[in-house]
């Protein structure tokens, strides 16, 4: 199909083959000659899960569920197996995923491999603390049991490995208790950065979930509206309760000229606007809370033909003038981004030796792609960012420098002892060449 | 809750279809060629709420094997009221029409292993008197064409078989149901250039859940195949065996 097989961002457009894996105790058919990279659902937007010239070998076929205890909430399932399924299977019998990205459509193996954050980071960490145990296929048919404990430097390479230390077969993740899909949620507005950092503070102590929408797109860069909430406990069980369900489809790319900087600023003065009171509380569903996005199937599609870019950093937290310098340059650029967003990671350590989430603030922007200008700014951003000790995140990323990324990530030799010499990505030969 | 016994239950539909029938709990027995896949495939169905899920691994080739396999997996579900046969080859055409053996073997596997299945069940389900019988055909049954016709007179020998056969266990109070998908994305048909008119598995499975609850005789997959091949099956011959189809 024409559409399967890019990147969330469909920038770069690439070429390579399909291979898709069917059976977790098969061994992998690989190519003769090519490289090899496992691919998910697609959901990270730049090129970790595309290798042109090479093969993907396609996961969605391995979604198998294995095991799973209702007492504990100890989940064994295949890595193609997505996190929307998990859900659909898990929630109706009072089990929750221990932390989720902003779309429930990746898979298990693609979670692991970008060791993805929510917006739980401050309570629960990245995604690869909750994973128990898996199974690394090696490209020699050798299978590591990987565990904190055996294997464990694989285990800790192939969490935010990048799909390039083996093909995870299935995994073990620890779920999370609730009792409810309702969702106790509150919406607070802030003018500016300060006030950011002020209500998260506070909402860190009362909140389980936080992330704020941040406007980059004007005079006014630096407010936004802050969302919070948590998982209703078992006494508040409503009575009643109406799930929504209807999705809708991007039927057509939007001409690129319609994201511009005054359709953007305009968008980002309504979203601002459209909230009327300082704060609102209510209750709300699990998923359009932690999914709004996911309700426009292939929403990707707004930003036209020729893709967009997205941009993910995060710099320690005692500096706040780094994010407001970022916004400022963004905002002076002319180049907009809306769905900016703003959030604070605490300091749980992840186990993965590449892994993008550590104690400080983080931004993540959306860029439509207008020529050489979105690669300059974005190039003297990774600059700022290198200076204020900070790292951009590779599961975004399709145009960082291999000095910064070797910069950000000094690990990274470290790292690439582990990766299986048949397994290869475009992000790999970007920023190793 | 039904007792249902799966052949060729590695099947992308047919799995797309047990997962269907595992959410709403019913009990199940699976039959394929692959003891590995089965066991992936039965522990998955337990996890999704099978009440029962059990598997033997058999080649349907086999046919002195069918009726002990019969056996045990009645014993297994103390009893059956519903079958799934969804077990099939689409081998190369041209490779057919130099090698007879090669057509032999299709028509083995896709026509007789089930004529072969079939008797014994029927058998049962007639003196029983309840029971539904699902078989996977295929819309390349209603009329040969030079692409595949080998695999076409097979399908459309299974057609007519199960014709026959409904209208004899009508009477018994049998439900015989001819499943007739269109083009669907499967290890099948891995190779071929997918289109608008591909469907997925799932959305397959979901008509197949449906004809089985609602005692259909014959069902396109998806209904829109119905006139395509209404229109496919009245071309004139004359202009017909002109066309490149
Ligand atoms: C709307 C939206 C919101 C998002 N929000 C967040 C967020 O809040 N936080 C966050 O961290 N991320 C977020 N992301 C990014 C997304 O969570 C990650 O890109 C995720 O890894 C995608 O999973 P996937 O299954 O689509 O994997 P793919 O994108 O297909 O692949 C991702 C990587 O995983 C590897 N991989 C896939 N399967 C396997 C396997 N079986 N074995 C080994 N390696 C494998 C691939 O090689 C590749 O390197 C968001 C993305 C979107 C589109
Ligand atoms: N895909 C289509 O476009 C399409 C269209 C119309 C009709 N159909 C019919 O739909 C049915 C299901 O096919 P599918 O599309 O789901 O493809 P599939 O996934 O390839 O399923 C075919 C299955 O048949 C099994 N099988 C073949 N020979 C066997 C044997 N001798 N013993 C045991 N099992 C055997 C295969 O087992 P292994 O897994 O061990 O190989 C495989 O699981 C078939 O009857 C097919 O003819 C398909």
């Amino acid at each position: 199909m024409p559409n399967s097989y890019q990147s969330w961002g469909r920038f770069p457009k690439v070429s390579q083959n399909v291979h898709p894996v069917r059976w977790r105790k098969k061994p992998l058919t690989l190519p003769d000659t090519n490289s090899v990279l496992p691919y998910g659902l697609g959901r990270s937007y730049g090129d970790v899960c595309l290798n042109d010239g090479g093969t993907l070998l396609a996961t969605r076929n391995l979604n198998h569920f294995i095991d799973f205890d209702k007492e504990t909430g100890l989940l064994r399932c295949e890595a193609g197996v997505s996190l929307a399924e998990i859900l659909e299977l898990c929630l109706p019998q009072g089990w929750f995923l221990p932390t989720t990205p902003g779309t429930k459509f990746v898979t298990v193996g693609g979670a692991i491999a970008n060791d993805v954050h929510g917006k739980n980071h401050h309570r629960a960490g990245t995604y690869g603390r909750h994973i128990l145990q898996f199974e690394l296929l090696r490209s020699n048919g050798e299978r590591l049991l990987c565990t904190p404990t055996s294997n464990e430097q694989y285990y800790a390479a192939t969490i935010s490995g990048l799909g390039l230390t083996g093909l995870i077969t299935w995994a073990e993740i620890q779920l999370k208790r609730v009792y409810h899909r309702a969702m106790h949620s509150e919406s607070i507005q802030f003018t500016d950065l300060e006030e950011f950092f002020d209500i998260s503070a506070q909402s860190e102590q009362d909140y389980e979930y936080t992330m704020a929408w941040v406007d980059c797109s004007s005079q006014n860069a630096g407010r936004g509206i802050f969302f919070c909430g948590n998982h209703i406990t078992e006494e508040e069980i409503p009575a009643k309760w109406q799930t929504p369900s209807r999705t809708h489809t991007m039927p057509f790319d939007l001409p690129g000229f319609v994201l511009n900087q005054w359709s953007v600023s305009a968008f980002n003065w309504a979203y601002y606007k459209k909230q009327r009171q300082k704060s609102i509380k209510k209750l709300t569903d699990y998923d359009p809370f932690f999914y709004p996005l996911d309700a426009i199937l292939q929403w990707n599609r707004l930003y036209g033909k020729q893709g967009f870019l997205q941009y993910q950093f995060v710099v320690p937290y005692e500096d706040h003038k780094i994010i407001k310098d970022i916004l400022q340059t963004i905002a002076a650029s002319g180049l907009s981004s809306f769905l900016a967003v703003l959030k604070t990671f605490g300091d749980l350590v992840s186990p993965g030796m590449l892994s993008f989430p550590r104690k400080g603030v983080t931004l993540a922007l959306d860029f439509p792609i207008k020529g050489a200008s979105t690669f300059e700014l974005l190039e003297r951003l990774d600059d700022m960012v290198r200076e204020a000790k900070g790292v951009v995140y590779p599961c975004k990323d399709a145009r960082l420098s291999a000095r910064n990324f070797q910069a950000y990530y000094p690990q990274w030799t470290e790292f690439s002892k582990y990766i299986d010499p048949r397994f290869s990505s475009r992000f790999l030969r970007r920023v190793t060449e | 809750m039904r007792k249902i016994l799966i052949i060729g239950a590695t099947s992308a539909i047919a799995q797309a279809t047990a997962k269907l029938f595992a959410e709403k709990h019913h009990a199940l027995f699976l039959v394929g060629r692959d003891a590995d896949k089965l066991e992936t495939i039965a522990a998955d169905l337990k996890v999704r709420g099978a009440h029962q899920v059990d598997y033997t691994a058999l080649d349907l080739n086999e046919f002195d094997k069918h009726d002990s396999m019969l056996e045990q997996a009645n014993t297994s579900l103390e009893g059956l009221d519903t079958i799934l046969i969804a077990h099939g080859i689409l081998d190369d055409q041209k490779a057919g029409e130099q090698d007879y053996t090669k057509a032999e073997q299709a028509l083995r596997t896709n026509f007789l292993s089930v004529v072969s299945l079939l008797t014994p069940i029927a058998n049962r389900f007639e003196k029983q008197r309840y029971g539904c019988i699902a078989v996977i055909s295929s819309v390349a049954g209603d009329r040969g064409r030079q692409s595949n016709y080998i695999y076409a007179t097979a399908k459309g020998a299974l057609t007519i078989f199960l014709q026959g056969l409904r209208n004899r266990l009508q009477s018994a109070n049998i439900c015989v149901l001819t499943i007739k998908p269109g083009f669907v994305d499967t290890p099948m048909t891995a190779n071929f250039k997918k289109g608008a008119l591909w469907a997925k598995p799932e959305a397959i499975a979901r008509g197949i859940y449906r004809a089985i609850e609602n005692r259909k005789n014959t069902v396109y997959l998806p209904g829109f195949w119905w006139l395509i091949m209404m229109i496919i099956r009245h071309i004139p011959e004359p202009i017909f065996k002109r066309m490149k189809l």
